[in-house]
C-alpha cells in the first residue's frame, strides 16, 4: 500500500541499512578555525583555543543526538578538528607544544567530543620553525593526552615529498611508541603522515581544518560497508557492470542519509554545510567490513590476487553513486582499510592470505593507505620512514591522498597480538622487510614533484 | 526540504503480532495529538509489521519526546516500535 509517498518495502528497507546491517552516520566533525586564537603567550593562546572550542561545540553533540533521534540515524561520533596547530601556536614563543595538546583535550573533554584532531603540521616543501617545534612535541603530546590527533602532511604532487620529515616522522613514531609503550602503542593509533592531505577530512586520526576552510563549518562522514556486503550478496551471480550498479545504488542512499544529516547539523549549529565524505569505513563489528565485501565479490580472503582489481571496482562504484547524492563530497572518500578496525582484514593477516606488501598495492586504488598495522617493536626508525617514503610516492604520483598509521610496539613480534579497544580494534603484528633503506633515508632533502603535477 | 513534509513522521512496528496492538498505538498517538493518515500491515518473515503514516502538524510533544513514548509503549508490548521524520525517505528513495 501506497503511505503517500513510500512503498512499505522503501520504509522497511531503510529501517533494515540502519538495524541490520550498521548503515551510520560515522561522525559529525566541526572544523574550527583556530586563526583569532594566536596570542604572545601560550597561556594566552591555550585560553583562547579552549575559549573558542568550547563556545563553537557547545551544542554539537546536543544537536547530533537530537538529529539521531528525529530521524531514527546513527550517530556514532561528534569530533571537532582544528587549524593545524604549528600556525596557531607560531607566535606563542614557547618550544614545548605539548601545552596545546593538552589544551584541546580539555576542550573536547568540556563539549564531549571522544577525539579532536589538528595536533597538525603541513610540511611538505618545508619547515617553520613552528613546524619543528610541534613535531618535535607529538611524542609527548600523544602520551599525555587521550582525545587529540595528529597528522602531518609531508607530500604533496605539486611539491614533491620533503624526505627530511619523511625521516624524522619515522623517529616520531619510534619515540610515540616508546612514551606509550604500557598501552602497546596506542599514541600511534592517533598519528597520520599524510602525502595530499584534504583540508576538510572528518575522520580521526587525520582530520584538521585547513586554512582555506570557513570560521566554522560541518563535515559528515557516513559508512556503510554491511549495507553494500548485503546488497552484493543478493546478487551473487551478477557480472562486474550489473555488481557495479548495484554498489552505486547502495552508495546513493547511503550518502542522501549524510547530505540530510549534513544540512540539518549545519543549520542547526549555525555553521556552513562543509562537505560529505563517503567513505567506507570498516568497523570491528561483525558485518561492518570492507575485507567482507571484497570476499563477496568473489575472493577467498582480502589479500588474495585479484584483491586490488576488487577494491578499484568498489572504491569506484562507491564514488560515482555518492557523487550523483551530493554536491558537496569531499574528504577522504573512498574505501578505509585499517588493519586493526576490520575483522575480515585481521583475519585474513592472521591467516597469512593479506601481507603489508599487498596493503601498499590496495591503497594505489583506494583512499588512506598503509592504516591501523602493527609490526615489530624493534623495526628501526629509518624502515618506518622507508615504508612512509613508498606510501607518500604512491599518493604524489598518482595524484591521490595516502597515509600511513604504523603502530610499532614495543617488546612484541610476530605472532603477537594488541587490543586496542573501542573503534581501534585489535591486530596481529605483521611481518615488515627486513632489508635496511637507512642510506636511502639518510640522504635528506626533497624528492621532486612528479612531471604531471605542472598542469598550468 | 518539502515544506509540505515537515510534519509528517512514519511509525514502525514490528513484533510478534498480538491483540491490541493497533488500539494501544493509536491511544497513545490521539492522547499527543497525533493524526494517523494511513495504516498498512503485512506478517513479513514470521514478524508482525504495521507502518503508519502519521501528521504532528497538531502534535503536544515533539517527536523526541514522542519516539521515547512509543519505545515505552512497546517495551510494554514486547515490540519494536520507531518513529522517524520522513525527510529520511524522502532523502534515501526519492531524487
Amino acid at each position: 500500500m501506497a503511505k503517500g509517498m513510500f512503498e512499505d518495502f522503501e520504509i522497511l528497507e531503510t529501517i533494515r541499512m540502519f538495524q541490520e546491517e550498521h548503515l551510520d552516520v560515522r561522525t559529525i566533525t566541526m572544523g574550527i578555525s583556530l586563526m583569532d586564537c594566536a596570542a604572545g603567550s601560550a597561556d594566552e593562546t591555550c585560553r583562547r583555543i579552549y575559549d573558542k572550542i568550547c563556545s563553537r561545540a557547545e551544542r554539537l553533540v546536543a544537536v547530533g543526538e537530537d538529529i539521531s533521534r528525529e530521524y531514527g540515524i546513527p550517530i556514532i561520533n561528534k569530533r571537532v578538528s582544528v587549524t593545524p596547530i604549528s600556525q596557531v601556536a607560531a607566535s606563542s614563543r614557547t618550544t614545548d607544544y605539548a601545552v596545546f595538546a593538552r589544551a584541546l583535550e580539555r576542550a573536547a573533554d568540556n563539549v564531549g567530543v571522544n577525539f579532536i584532531g589538528g595536533f597538525s603540521a603541513l610540511v611538505h616543501k618545508g619547515y617553520t620553525d613552528s613546524d619543528r617545534r610541534l613535531i618535535a612535541s607529538i611524542p609527548e603530546a600523544l602520551a599525555t593526552t587521550e582525545k587529540v590527533c595528529s597528522s602531518v602532511n609531508v607530500a604533496t604532487t605539486r611539491t614533491g615529498i620533503n624526505m627530511d620529515a619523511v625521516r624524522e616522522m619515522g623517529e616520531v613514531i619510534v619515540e610515540t611508541a616508546r612514551l606509550t609503550a604500557d598501552r602497546d602503542a596506542l599514541g600511534c593509533a592517533k598519528l597520520v603522515v599524510f602525502a595530499n592531505a584534504p583540508e576538510d577530512n572528518p575522520f580521526m586520526a587525520g582530520a584538521f581544518t585547513g586554512s582555506g576552510e570557513p570560521e566554522c563549518v560541518i563535515n559528515v562522514g557516513v559508512s556503510g560497508p554491511g549495507v553494500v556486503m548485503k546488497a552484493l550478496e543478493r546478487c551473487p551471480e551478477a557480472d562486474f557492470g550489473e555488481l557495479a550498479d548495484t554498489i552505486k545504488r547502495s552508495a546513493f542512499k547511503i550518502t542522501r542519509v549524510g547530505q540530510l544529516v549534513a544540512r540539518e547539523a549545519s543549520r542547526r549549529l549555525g555553521a556552513t554545510f562543509g562537505i560529505l565524505d563517503l567513505s567506507l569505513a570498516p568497523t570491528p563489528a561483525v558485518g561492518d567490513s570492507v575485507a567482507r565485501i571484497l570476499e563477496a565479490m568473489g575472493l577467498e580472503r582480502a589479500g588474495a590476487w585479484g584483491t586490488t582489481a576488487a577494491l578499484a571496482m568498489l572504491n569506484d562504484a562507491v564514488k560515482k553513486g555518492g557523487t550523483m547524492a551530493s554536491s558537496y563530497v569531499g574528504g577522504l572518500s573512498g574505501a578505509f582499510i585499517p588493519v586493526s578496525e576490520d575483522s575480515g582484514m585481521v583475519e585474513a593477516v592472521e591467516l597469512g592470505a593479506l601481507s603489508l606488501e599487498k596493503l601498499e598495492a590496495m591503497t594505489c586504488v583506494c583512499s588512506v593507505g598503509i592504516d591501523m598495522v602493527a609490526i615489530p617493536g624493534n623495526v628501526p626508525a629509518t624502515t618506518i620512514s622507508a615504508i612512509i617514503a613508498d606510501e607518500m610516492a604512491i599518493g604524489v604520483f598518482n595524484n591521490k591522498t595516502t597515509a600511513v598509521r604504523l603502530i610499532p610496539v614495543p617488546g612484541k613480534d610476530v605472532g603477537d597480538h594488541v587490543e586496542f579497544g573501542g573503534l581501534l580494534g585489535a591486530a596481529p603484528i605483521m611481518a615488515v622487510n627486513p632489508f635496511s633503506a637507512a642510506a636511502f633515508i639518510q640522504r635528506g632533502g626533497r624528492i621532486p614533484a612528479p612531471i604531471h603535477s605542472m598542469r598550468n | 526540504m518539502d515544506e509540505k513534509n515537515s510534519h509528517s513522521a512514519f511509525i514502525t512496528v514490528i513484533g510478534h503480532d498480538r491483540v491490541g496492538i493497533i488500539a494501544a498505538v493509536s491511544t497513545l498517538l490521539a492522547e499527543a495529538g497525533v493524526n494517523i493518515n494511513d495504516i498498512s500491515q503485512t506478517i513479513l518473515q514470521e514478524n508482525f509489521t504495521m507502518i503508519m503514516s502519521v501528521d504532528l502538524s497538531k502534535a503536544t510533544l515533539d517527536i523526541k519526546a514522542l519516539a521515547d513514548r512509543l519505545e515505552a509503549k512497546g517495551r510494554e508490548l514486547g515490540l519494536s516500535i520507531l518513529i522517524q521524520h520522513a525527510d529520511i525517505f524522502h532523502a534515501m528513495h526519492r531524487i
